[in-house]
């Protein structure tokens, strides 16, 4: 973002006696350029999620509406938008509209350091990764939010619920990166995947240390618990709840909730990506051949290709797996993810020195 | 029923288990997409509207009445039908031709197709080998008054295009 603002001022001088000017409206572009992409990955990640349940349940999924169906999901979007808001009676009001943007912007907020390309990033901060753990977990926040503002005993619950899995969670999930940090060096997402560079993905996270194998693990559990999928979902567990949180919540605001968790899922997969599976590092290190502009839309693939088998498998999971009780979901969390997360952390702290 | 399921030691290191459900689902979803490749269906659903289930050949759909070669109905209005049905649907009003008096004929013949259980007794029953069934099931209609199929309706039945494209096992 720096480094674009700075060829703007460069190419255009007439812009440098209006940097604060220049630098608002390029803001507001790219929240506005990262606000489509986010809604077009999770409208299409509805569309693909509808497709892999229909595959496996030998179901045909949307087929009508264009594409071979794949327009569904804008036309879902528009039947939303038309659609009554709703605001229930009893609602504390300001709360009840406020709580949707708060669950999206946990998710909305994690695409400015997600790197999707050597050059493709909104903003390398030296934090990343620290800015990607404290920003998703504002998710919790607005389904609170949701919950309590509801006036909806099946809501308070879900929102409840949700704050319990969601705090504990984060805590796995931050241990569980901190060996990659460690092994990298660097808080920076840049520099994690620049530290995964190799032929054929044997230098990913994943394979350099075998502490960082069981890890990813780890990340991948709490990341699902933390973002509310299946197995994990129980602050939106239908038979038991209704729909939780998001009960009382109909229209834009409903549809705002499902661009946040599927959102989510796309940044899940990101970051696990990113982080242990060598990033936007080109596969079959294709890199050394092509020059230019190919390797980079090469990296881009690569990248997007890796996110969405990952995308796949979080996809699997949901239709494969029964939801866990709320005493399982603690019982995993605080007896089995902390301590092999913990043990994962120390392995890799000892690895190093050794 | 009583569940007498017990975990054994498989089941409880669980990680097995786990990997036979991704199996299973991952199959269907693999298999399922690789017929939806290779131009085949890939689902066991009809996309109903435009695609039929097919249909026993011995399918028991609407009635009709077959016509002599006159083009006057085959029935004799003998009741047989009227007596044997099971739902007492049919409804028939029997009247005499001055010009050919050996024979009955029927002035009203109704069947009130939303009592019908299309159970095919009324065919069996008949002697003259008047009533028949089609392959129509696509019924509904919008009044109770539109559901009694009344005499005109079930002579002038054409195949429609509908009938022709049912698909039959077998056919």
């Amino acid at each position: 973002m720096l480094q674009l603002f700075n060829w703007l001022i460069k190419t255009f001088p007439s812009l440098a006696s209006h940097q604060e000017l220049t630098a608002f409206v390029l803001f507001i572009i790219l929240g506005l350029l990262v606000l489509t992409f986010a809604a077009v990955v999770a409208g299409s990640l509805t569309y693909f999620e509808r497709k892999v349940a229909a595959r496996i349940q030998s179901r045909m999924g949307p087929i009508e509406i264009g594409l071979g169906g794949y327009i569904q999901w804008v036309a879902d979007a528009i039947k939303l938008l038309l659609k009554e808001d709703i605001i229930p009676e009893n609602v504390d009001k300001i709360l009840f509209r406020l709580a949707p943007y708060f669950a999206f912007l946990g998710a909305g907020l994690t695409y400015l350091v997600l790197p999707f390309s050597e050059k493709l990033i909104l903003a390398d901060l030296n934090v990343g990764v620290l800015y990607f753990l404290a920003v998703s977990s504002i998710t919790v926040i607005g389904i609170l939010m949701a919950g309590w503002a509801s006036y909806n005993k099946w809501s308070l619950i879900g929102g409840i619920r949700s704050a319990a899995q969601i705090v504990s969670y984060e805590i796995p999930s931050a241990l569980a990166v901190l060996p990659v940090v460690l092994y990298a060096g660097s808080l920076s997402t840049q520099d994690v995947v620049r530290a995964q560079a190799g032929w054929a993905g044997f230098h990913w996270m994943i394979f350099q240390n075998p502490f960082i194998f069981i890890s990813f693990f780890v990340f991948f559990i709490s990341m699902l618990a933390e973002n509310n999928r299946i197995p994990f979902d129980l602050p939106e567990a239908e038979s038991e709840l209704v729909a939780g949180y998001n009960t009382e919540y109909s229209g834009m605001r409903f549809a705002m909730f499902f661009l946040a968790e599927y959102s989510n899922v796309f940044i899940l997969s990101a970051f696990a990506v990113t982080l242990f599976l060598g990033g936007w590092q080109p596969l079959f290190g294709l890199s050394l051949k092509i020059p230019g502009t190919a390797v980079d839309l090469w990296k881009l693939f690569s990248f997007f290709f890796k996110t969405s088998i990952m995308v796949f498998l979080v996809l699997t999971i949901r239709w494969t797996l029964p939801r866990v009780r709320i005493d399982q979901l603690m019982g995993l969390c605080w007896k089995y993810l902390v301590p092999i997360a913990f043990f994962d952390l120390f392995g890799v702290m000892f690895w190093m020195v050794l | 029923m009583k569940y007498n399921f017990r975990y054994g030691w498989w089941e409880k290191i669980y990680y097995p288990e786990l990997i036979r459900g991704f199996y299973i689902t991952s199959r269907h979803f693999f298999s399922n997409l690789w017929k939806w490749i290779t131009g085949r269906k890939g689902a066991y659903t009809y996309q109903y509207p435009e695609e039929k289930r097919p249909i026993s050949p011995n399918f028991r759909g609407k009635h009709y009445l077959v016509l002599k070669e006159d083009g006057t109905p085959k029935c004799v209005a003998c009741y047989m039908c009227a007596t044997n049905c099971p739902a007492q649907c049919i409804h028939i009003v029997a009247g005499e031709d001055p010009n050919r008096p050996e024979e009955k004929y029927p002035v009203e013949f109704t069947i009130d197709i939303s009592r019908c259980i299309f159970c095919g007794y009324c065919v069996e029953a008949c002697p003259k080998d008047a009533i028949r069934m089609t392959y129509d099931y696509h019924l509904a209609d919008y009044t109770r008054e539109a559901l009694l199929y009344k005499k005109e309706k079930l002579l002038h039945w054409i195949e429609t295009e509908l009938d022709k494209d049912q698909p039959l096992i077998g056919r």
